[in-house]
């Protein structure tokens, strides 16, 4: 294949041989197994780098979500009684066993990160699959729950007409506002959810061959650190659009 | 100092030959004008220091030779320090002249005459109490506080008379209001200050400040319509309104007499003012607030009554006030 | 790394422009100084595109009744100057192109700490670009650059979704590039390069990438929401159907006010660089400086509401942002008389960059001061949505971050290109700018407080005096703009061969050879001295002998 074609998924960098015929300035490592792009003096630079890429991309991405969380907060101020009934609306039990499975996702994913800093290949493969199960299962789950939706006429602007009567303090407008809600909110966690899974294919394909060591996992970490973020914002997600109808 | 402002005014213009400020037409115009040339006097004082300064160093200091060596550049926290807290205090003094100046300016006064505009693309609608409804044109009084309560039938307009310094948004589904005293008769440009689409720069009119005098005969000699509070029990009764909300309270909706103004409780326990928005959500969304003594079965007006016909029933309402309780 | 340049005496040496020819070696490039060239070349293809938009509605505006189109079409060229201008040039111009090129080089570092993601971010800003200019080419769009509710949502009968999208994709962009800039700058700076021996330009970018990356997700899901309820008819923004219009505006100002201020800092950033380098001294109060670009990233995101005081919001809230909004203008008096005082008792030459540099002080300070009465609520009420507003903005934007940009690429050229170009030339095209960008802008805060309103297509005839005043400013300044294209291009061909330091200046960046190779440094500087070392630079005589083998 030829050389640009391959896709770039890790620092190609300099084989060892010629990192050390050219010189890298003070500073520079001789890690054996490193693979260190050009531009960082030694690994630690890239590590810490790549940590600090990932940490910023987060910030930016708790600010994309927020303008939406904001956007929720204001609304169900205003319209408190159709937005606790379109929470009942959804259906609570599948609402939690996601919860229980991205939780899971989770733990598998730092148990993957913990697997590559020890350098256990074969578990780090392990626990990357298992979380893209859970990751999958819980994409699953979404899409039954939106087909539900679908036949129960509670699409907003596509397919919006609920058969039963509102109750009181609810209007029409207002409840497909939450469900605007809903599938916004959702439909851009799950979008993060299959980059995630992406992300993860790519990390298996790679790890398979080899790539990652006790020595070198930084990718490994920086895409736990995604994975946690997507599951803390359905942290979020969840209570606000499932909890709030007081069914219980 | 009072005086200062509009002779220096003139002469600039005279100077000048071109108007630099639309011509004060309201009590409020020359207290913003007054602002607004000390803020011009600052700009042009800082701006002229500035460009000096540097033109004064640029010159001073111009390299004579390539091998000048500045001396070294030190610190000065004293300067630093002046030349922060100067423009803080010029800020904070400013700040709360324009502050005070603003809240003055935001409240009308109680006697204030009330006009309903309802602005739509492209066109202004007013509508004088009494009945005589304008396209694009607003005759008032002079000297006599007017308050226009202003709604839009589709976008977020704007009503702007330069001669009186006033500027609001009008938003569709709520109301804004303005108030100002006219000073001056003649007549006054008003635009549309917020872009609305194709024939945004065609939203204009003119306001028409006459003599009280020559305003009484203009309000009794225009189309010998009916008032709006005429208008508004008209619509009542078309719409079905009295069949539910009866006088004596036998309805199943609440009889309306004196209930503007008055606190009015809702089922989730909350209670709201009775006021102009109150009424109109409850014609265009009753069921967003239900209330509390009575079954929700009020039916919506949303798209059945265009924003006009809600003011026609906005007034009549008020009219149903206990006769002593004028309200305003 | 191979080298496709034959070994010939005399010929170039190996530089970043010369080490691979071939469209692929640009295309998939992940030199940061290629990548800026890409940026430039794009830039300044749509700041030509946003230009006409201008020449158009400013030849249009000479008579009162609107001489060259229909009033729906200049609805739509308004938009489309707005929304180019805003963010296809302004936003990405100084940090895209300068940025990208210097950052690394200030640092001491051999590219951005993420070079792919650099490539990708132009990418990302073509295809904005590319959806943007569909919008523009199917027929335009006519909402303004700001897409107010419920105009933008349910009644505009335009390509409002492709140019929204257009904007949303160009956000990631931004994005990714603040991103960039922050991690560089946090962690690989070259061994002694601390913080506050960093150049002035440096933290100018730092705060900016601040701002984009807190500031831009917000817009981008704004206008996905906007494109949402057009594609779905719910009622997001719709009044008719519960939404609120002024929410929009709050999400749509939280961003758009920060993004003011990351379109004026990588100016300022630019401007203290030239002071410096053409008084020749270190510029005056640097921490103070250092501190106020900060200082402005922070209070920024606190004072936008002031774009709504006249909306019926609460006027407590106006209080509170009106206060904000004197707060962060204090910041930038500051810079303004530290600039100054870097002119006291320095060495003062007047090329071009210099020339720019000084008149961002005088334009901005007058732009700056403008905004005070738009922080003030009483006359704002009088001035918003009026000339007054739209003088205003251009003073800061055109006479200050433009100029600013104007300034930086004359004094990085040099090391950009490796050529000089006519000085002459440039300083008469900046002479041009300087008095045609006055002669359009200052007609207009006129017009503003005698009431003309902004996005007008016609207007009442006692307002046609100035109008036309602005207009031939605005014909001046068009021309000024278009010289700098052609001694530019003219210089890379044939301008005399710069070395690596021309103008003498201190910083990483002139410390190799003008074009840099593409590693930048052949190896890893150490920085002992503070940054403006110009008081303890040798003299010309001993540095011209060494910078004769460069």
């Amino acid at each position: 294949m030829p050389k640009w074609l391959r896709l770039p998924l890790l620092p190609e960098g300099m084989p060892v041989a010629e990192a050390t015929a050219v010189t890298h300035g003070p500073g520079s490592s001789q890690h054996a197994a490193q693979h260190i792009a050009h531009q960082f003096v030694d690994a630690d630079q890239q590590h810490e780098a790549g940590t600090l890429g990932m940490w910023v991309f987060l910030v930016t991405e708790i600010m994309f979500f927020g303008g939406l969380f904001a956007a929720y907060a204001i609304y169900r101020g205003l319209y408190l009684p159709a937005f606790e009934y379109g929470s009942r609306l959804l259906d609570i039990r599948l609402g939690t066993t996601n919860t229980a499975v991205l939780i899971a996702s989770s733990l598998t994913m730092a148990l993957a990160v913990h697997s590559a800093q020890t350098g256990k290949r074969k578990a780090l493969i392990a626990f990357l699959l298992l979380t893209m199960v859970f990751g999958a299962t819980f994409l699953g789950i979404k899409a039954y729950e939106y087909v539900h939706k679908w036949d129960d006429f509670l699409v907003p602007g596509l397919r919006f007409a609920p058969t039963e009567t509102l109750p009181a303090g609810v209007t029409l407008p207002n409840l497909q506002l939450f469900f605007c809600f809903y599938f916004f909110m959702t439909a851009l966690h799950g979008l993060h959810m299959i980059i995630g899974l992406g992300i993860m294919t790519v990390l298996v394909i790679l790890s398979r061959r080899g790539r990652f060591s006790a020595d070198y996992y930084a990718p490994i970490e920086i895409s736990g650190l995604y994975w946690h973020f997507v599951d803390i914002v359905w942290i979020f997600l969840f209570p606000l659009l499932y909890l709030i109808g007081g069914r219980y | 100092m009072f005086n200062i402002l509009p002779i220096s005014v003139l002469a600039m213009q005279t100077w000048l030959g071109i108007p630099i400020r639309p011509e004060p037409g309201s009590t409020i115009a020359e207290g913003v004008d007054k602002l607004h040339f000390f803020l011009t006097g600052i700009t042009l004082f800082f701006t002229f220091i500035i460009f000096s300064a540097i033109l004064y160093f640029a010159i001073k200091y111009r390299r004579r030779s390539e091998n000048e060596q500045p001396a070294e550049t030190k610190t000065h926290l004293s300067l630093e320090l002046t030349w922060t807290l100067v423009p803080t205090g010029l800020c904070a003094i400013i700040f709360v002249w324009s502050s005070s100046l603003y809240f003055a300016n935001s409240r009308p006064p109680n006697a204030s005459m009330e006009i309903f505009v309802v602005g739509k693309q492209w066109m202004w609608h007013l509508q004088h109490p009494e009945g005589p409804r304008e396209i694009n044109e607003l005759h008032v009084p002079i000297g006599v506080p007017v308050k226009l309560t202003m709604t839009s039938e589709d976008v977020i307009h704007d009503f702007y008379v330069p001669a009186f310094r006033v500027k609001k948004d009008v938003l569709p589904g709520r109301y804004t209001s303005i108030w100002f005293q006219a000073t001056e008769t003649g007549k006054f440009h008003f635009f549309c200050a917020q872009y609305c689409g194709a024939q945004h720069s065609g939203m204009i009119g003119w306001v028409y400040v006459m003599t009280p005098a020559d305003y009484a005969i203009w309000l009794a000699g225009g189309s010998k319509g009916e008032s709006m509070t005429q208008a508004g029990e008209r619509l009542f009764a078309q719409y079905g309104c009295n069949t539910c909300h009866k006088p004596d309270n036998t309805g199943k909706g609440p009889s309306l007499a004196g209930k503007f103004g008055t606190q009015q409780p809702l089922k989730d326990g909350r209670t709201l003012l009775v006021d102009e928005s109150f009424i109109r959500q409850a014609i265009t969304n009753p069921n967003s607030m239900p209330l509390a003594e009575f079954a929700p079965v009020m039916p919506t007006f949303q798209g059945q009554l265009n924003e006009e016909q809600i003011l026609q029933l906005m007034a009549y309402v008020k009219s149903l006030g206990a006769p002593e309780r004028k309200v305003q | 790394m191979s080298t496709a340049v034959a070994e010939v005496p005399g010929a170039r040496p190996v530089n970043y422009l010369n080490a691979k020819y071939g469209i692929r070696s640009w295309l998939l490039t992940t030199d940061h100084k290629r990548i800026a060239l890409l940026y430039l070349v794009s830039i300044t293809f749509m700041f030509f595109i946003g230009g006409a938009a201008a020449t158009l509605m400013r030849m249009h505006l000479i008579t009162p009744g609107g001489a060259l189109v229909q009033p729906e079409t200049y609805n739509k060229l308004f938009s489309i100057h707005g929304i180019v201008m805003v963010f296809f040039f302004m936003i990405p111009s100084i940090p895209a192109v300068l940025g990208n090129f210097l950052v690394p080089m200030m640092v001491g570092a051999k590219d951005l700490a993420f070079p792919r993601i650099n490539l990708l971010s132009w990418y990302i800003y073509v295809v904005g670009a590319l959806f943007t200019l569909y919008a523009i080419l199917a027929g335009g769009v006519d909402t303004g650059w700001t897409f107010y509710t419920p105009y933008s949502s349910t009644y505009a009968n335009s390509h409002v979704i492709a140019a929204a999208l257009g904007v949303f994709i160009s956000g990631f962009s931004s994005i990714l590039t603040g991103l960039n800039f922050i991690v560089t700058i946090h962690k690989m700076r070259a061994p002694g390069l601390t913080w506050f021996r960093m150049p002035l330009f440096l933290w100018a970018i730092y705060a900016t990438s601040i701002i984009m990356v807190l500031g831009t997700p917000v817009v981008a899901i704004t206008i996905v929401l906007v494109a949402l309820e057009r594609l779905l008819h719910v009622g997001i923004f719709d009044p008719k159907l519960g939404g609120d219009p002024l929410l929009f505006q709050h999400l749509f100002w939280f961003y758009s006010h920060p993004a003011v201020y990351i379109m004026v800092l990588p100016g300022m950033g630019v401007v203290s660089e030239l002071i410096a380098c053409f008084s020749r001294k270190r510029i005056f109060g640097y921490s103070f400086v250092a501190f106020s670009s900060l200082a402005i990233a922070v209070i920024s995101f606190l004072v936008w509401g002031h774009h709504m005081f006249v909306t019926g919001q609460s006027i407590y809230a106006g209080l509170i942002f009106s206060l904000l909004s004197f707060l962060v203008a204090i910041p930038s008096a500051i810079k303004v008389f530290n600039w100054t005082a870097t002119l006291y008792k320095g060495s003062i030459s007047y090329q071009a960059p210099m020339l720019y540099g000084l008149g961002f002080i005088g334009l901005f300070t007058m732009g700056g001061l403008t905004g005070l009465f738009l922080a003030s609520l009483a006359t704002d009420v009088h001035l918003n949505g009026t000339y007054f507003i739209v003088a205003h903005f251009h003073y800061i934007m055109v006479g200050g971050t433009v100029m600013a940009y104007m300034g930086g690429l004359h004094f990085w050229w040099p090391k950009i290109t490796g050529r000089m170009y006519s000085d002459a030339w440039a300083r008469f095209a900046a002479l041009l700018i300087f008095v045609g960008f006055n002669l359009t802008f200052f007609p207009q805060f006129m017009l503003g407080y005698l009431g003309m309103p902004r996005r007008y297509a016609t207007y009442p005839a006692e307002f046609q005096v100035l109008n036309v005043m602005s207009s031939a400013g605005a014909s001046i300044l068009g021309i000024g703009y278009l010289i700098p294209l052609v001694y530019f291009i003219y210089s890379m061909r044939y301008g005399p061969i710069a070395g690596p330091n021309p103008w003498r200046a201190t910083g990483l960046e002139w410390q190799t050879p003008s074009p840099p190779p593409t590693e930048n440094f052949e190896e890893t500087p150490v920085v002992t001295e503070e940054a403006y070392a110009y008081a303890q630079m040798a003299p010309p005589a001993a540095v011209a002998g060494r910078n004769a083998g460069g």
